[in-house]
């Protein structure tokens, strides 16, 4: 049985088909919008629409990080953009304190300065976002219920916290160390490719390493199962929720610091969308059970490469939303039974005798 | 008796809590702001709130089913470009209004046949269908189309006298939400339609092999889902005499958090429209305060819309174990 043939294996390997989006969005672009690909050196670090796919697409993907492992567990978190306001709303207010009802004077907000020390900034944004994350897991693996309603609520009312931490405006940020994480190159490149990619090693090394990668597969496939069998799926949820907590919080930072505010409104819209987006183009079931960091990173950049080529091609920002609708159609028809059952008759398999590539 | 008061408390009981919540948040903003205690503010909640009403009725049925749609803020803004771009363009209201209507429905039927057919989860297509109906809102106009047309003025303008009570008035439009509850509820409660929703809800296994008709009615929610945006897409548009893409950004959040705490849950095959009713009402009555208030915070609006969401989701646990447990 260990005869498999290259065609299984490829059939059988979740990265394939994001990849291959990101090759056919890409060849799309060599024809054409040519200056898709070019790359300059300005001030010693690259610039470009590569670069940039890789730069706009940082927060999107660490929240698929975070996204995968809570679908994984066969839950959902809708509450992932409202995190991201609320941890740009607590990192804008420790740099300019606007607590009360007082408005906040040119004077304050235009200084290069803060009040709170940025390691702290740091500390509290993350905090905040695993807060969240927790209480999501809390209502989730303690309370028992749905993971959407339970989000959902999170997700209503954060953007709502969010609000009022800033005191209902939008808050300009003019320190400039906290730039460094949005804007800021190491070696040519920008600081929010480290960032993702020590987020997404740490996660890796949770799940590969040891066996909560193992766990969440487990109570994702079945949570009473793993329960009888001994491991403690109420654990298992919560960490993987406050897990997505975590990265949403790294998320809000990043992009509050690339946009140099904090929008309680708009900070992270549609993020949740996205981010679920990514996770099911990267191949994992959102009824739970295996997953792959990696390929949802993927997705998360083939969603990135998509919107930055079509906003080459000079369509408005606003009507991407309905070519990004037709994206998830396709999405969704390549995943479905139908498009199964066809490859399966294309390449003269009978229904139902998948190849043992799993 | 007492055993019947008992049995109709636990049947009904999220129902009784949340009116008892509406009239006691009523009250409350009653006491602290007199001004309220004007009738013409009660029906002004139904002037507020006939969409957001409209789209709760169609997004009730559909979670009772046990689908879920995010589309219906999409929708309704779709509804309110295209209505205010083809009245720009001259043509009728006699026509625009019956498209409206056809469109909805369209975009109702191609979602559940997504869902139901290519067997994708309802949260993922309806969500497609949102970002779909946002985009085509902005392709039609980046910009607010505001409606000069006579018929769509004369609808907005002309208050209609309450009888019996002095100086209130509604809306022509105002009365479209409560004419569809009640067709929603009859629909819901008094026809087989309504009953294998409930089923399907419940159950859809067993409903299919119950021999109901489960793929029709599946997608007859969507579409009569997506008739209720469209509705209120109209009402909207006449209510504001605009159409722009980016309105009732999260209305889809705000009718189902008045579906859940009108009871619905969020399993599917439990459910009541009146409940959704006083969901919305609860709504609006917070809205109003805050109003009252003078601050004009959304924020407040929005944390408590959540907490309540919360606290009426802990009820109907509670009832709805209880139920079980002694039925």
């Amino acid at each position: 049985m260990n005869k498999t043939s290259l065609l299984d294996r490829i059939q059988g390997n979740r990265l394939v088909l994001p990849l291959a989006a990101l090759a056919l969005i890409l060849l799309f672009d060599a024809f054409y919008a040519p200056s898709f690909f070019k790359i300059g050196i300005q001030d010693g670090h690259l610039y470009g629409n590569l670069v940039d796919v890789l730069n706009n697409g940082a927060p999107l993907a660490l929240v698929a990080i975070g996204m995968t492992l809570v679908i994984a567990t066969g839950g959902v978190d809708l509450s992932v953009g409202a995190v991201i306001a609320i941890s740009a709303a607590i990192g804008a207010v420790l740099i300019n304190p606007a607590l009360g009802n007082e408005l906040i004077s040119n004077a304050i907000l235009t200084q290069d300065a803060t009040n709170t020390p940025l390691p702290l900034i740091l500390l509290a944004n993350l905090a905040a976002g695993t807060l969240c994350g927790l209480w999501n897991g809390f209502l989730v693996s303690r309370v028992r219920i749905q993971p959407i309603v339970a989000t959902l609520i999170l997700m209503v009312a954060g953007r709502g916290i969010a609000q009022l931490i800033t005191n209902g405006q939008i808050m300009t940020i003019y320190y400039t160390p906290y730039f460094w994480f949005g804007n800021g190159y190491i070696l040519g490149l920008p600081v929010s490719i480290y960032i993702v990619a020590l987020v997404f090693f740490l996660a890796w090394l949770l799940v590969r390493k040891t066996s909560i990668g193992m766990f969440i597969e487990s109570v994702g496939i079945n949570s009473k199962a793993s329960f009888y069998s001994g491991i403690d799926e109420k654990n298992v949820k919560l960490l993987a929720y406050a897990f997505c907590g975590f990265c949403g919080a790294v998320a809000g930072l990043i992009l509050s610091s690339y946009v140099h505010s904090a929008d309680g409104n708009n900070n992270g819209l549609n993020y949740e969308l996205d981010a679920i987006l990514a996770v099911v183009m990267g191949g994992t079931l959102m009824t739970g059970g295996r997953f792959s960091l990696l390929a949802s990173v993927i997705g998360a950049l083939v969603i990135w490469t998509f919107t930055l080529t079509v906003y080459t091609l000079g369509v408005p920002a606003n009507a991407l939303l309905a070519a990004k609708a037709v994206l998830v159609m396709i999405v969704i028809l390549l995943y479905s039974d139908i498009a199964k059952r066809l490859t399966d008759r294309m390449f003269g398999r009978k229904g139902g005798q998948r190849g043992p590539a799993n | 008796m007492a055993r019947r008061i008992s049995t109709f408390l636990v049947k009904n009981g999220t129902l009784v809590i949340v009116i008892a919540t509406f009239l006691l948040a009523y009250f409350i903003g009653g006491r602290m702001y007199p001004a309220m205690q004007q009738p013409q503010v009660f029906f002004n909640l139904f002037i507020n709130n006939g969409s957001l009403l409209l789209v709760s009725i169609g997004m009730t049925l559909v979670i009772i089913a046990g689908g879920i749609d995010l589309s219906v803020g999409g929708v309704l803004a779709l509804t309110t470009t295209a209505s205010a771009a083809l009245l720009r363009a001259g043509v009728s209201p006699a026509i625009v209004i019956p498209l409206m209507i056809v469109m909805g429905i369209a975009f109702g039927g191609a979602l559940g046949s997504i869902i139901h057919f290519l067997k994708v989860q309802p949260f993922i297509a309806t969500l497609m269908g949102l970002f779909f109906a946002r985009g085509m809102a902005y392709i039609i106009s980046l910009r607010s189309v505001t409606i000069t047309d006579g018929f769509y003025k004369y609808l907005a303008l002309t208050p209609l006298r309450i009888p019996f009570i002095p100086d209130a008035y509604v809306y022509i439009p105002t009365l479209v939400a409560p004419a569809m509850l009640l067709a929603a509820f009859f629909l819901a409660n008094y026809t087989r339609f309504g009953r294998t929703v409930y089923a399907i809800g419940n159950n859809e296994q067993s409903a299919l092999l119950m021999g109901l008709p489960v793929a029709r009615t599946k997608i007859s929610v969507y579409v009569f889902s997506g008739l209720c945006s469209a509705l209120a897409g109209i009402v909207f548009s006449i209510s504001l005499l605009a159409g722009y893409g980016q309105f009732a950004t999260g209305m889809e959040l705000d009718a189902i958090a008045s579906a859940v705490i009108g009871g619905t849950l969020l399993t599917g095959g439990v459910g009541n429209l009146f409940g959704t009713l006083f969901g919305v009402m609860i709504n609006g009555t917070i809205v109003s305060i805050l109003q009252f208030n003078g601050t004009l915070s959304s924020w407040w609006t929005r944390m408590s819309v959540g907490v309540l969401t919360l606290i009426f989701i802990g009820i109907q646990s509670l009832f709805y174990l209880r139920g079980r447990k002694n039925p």
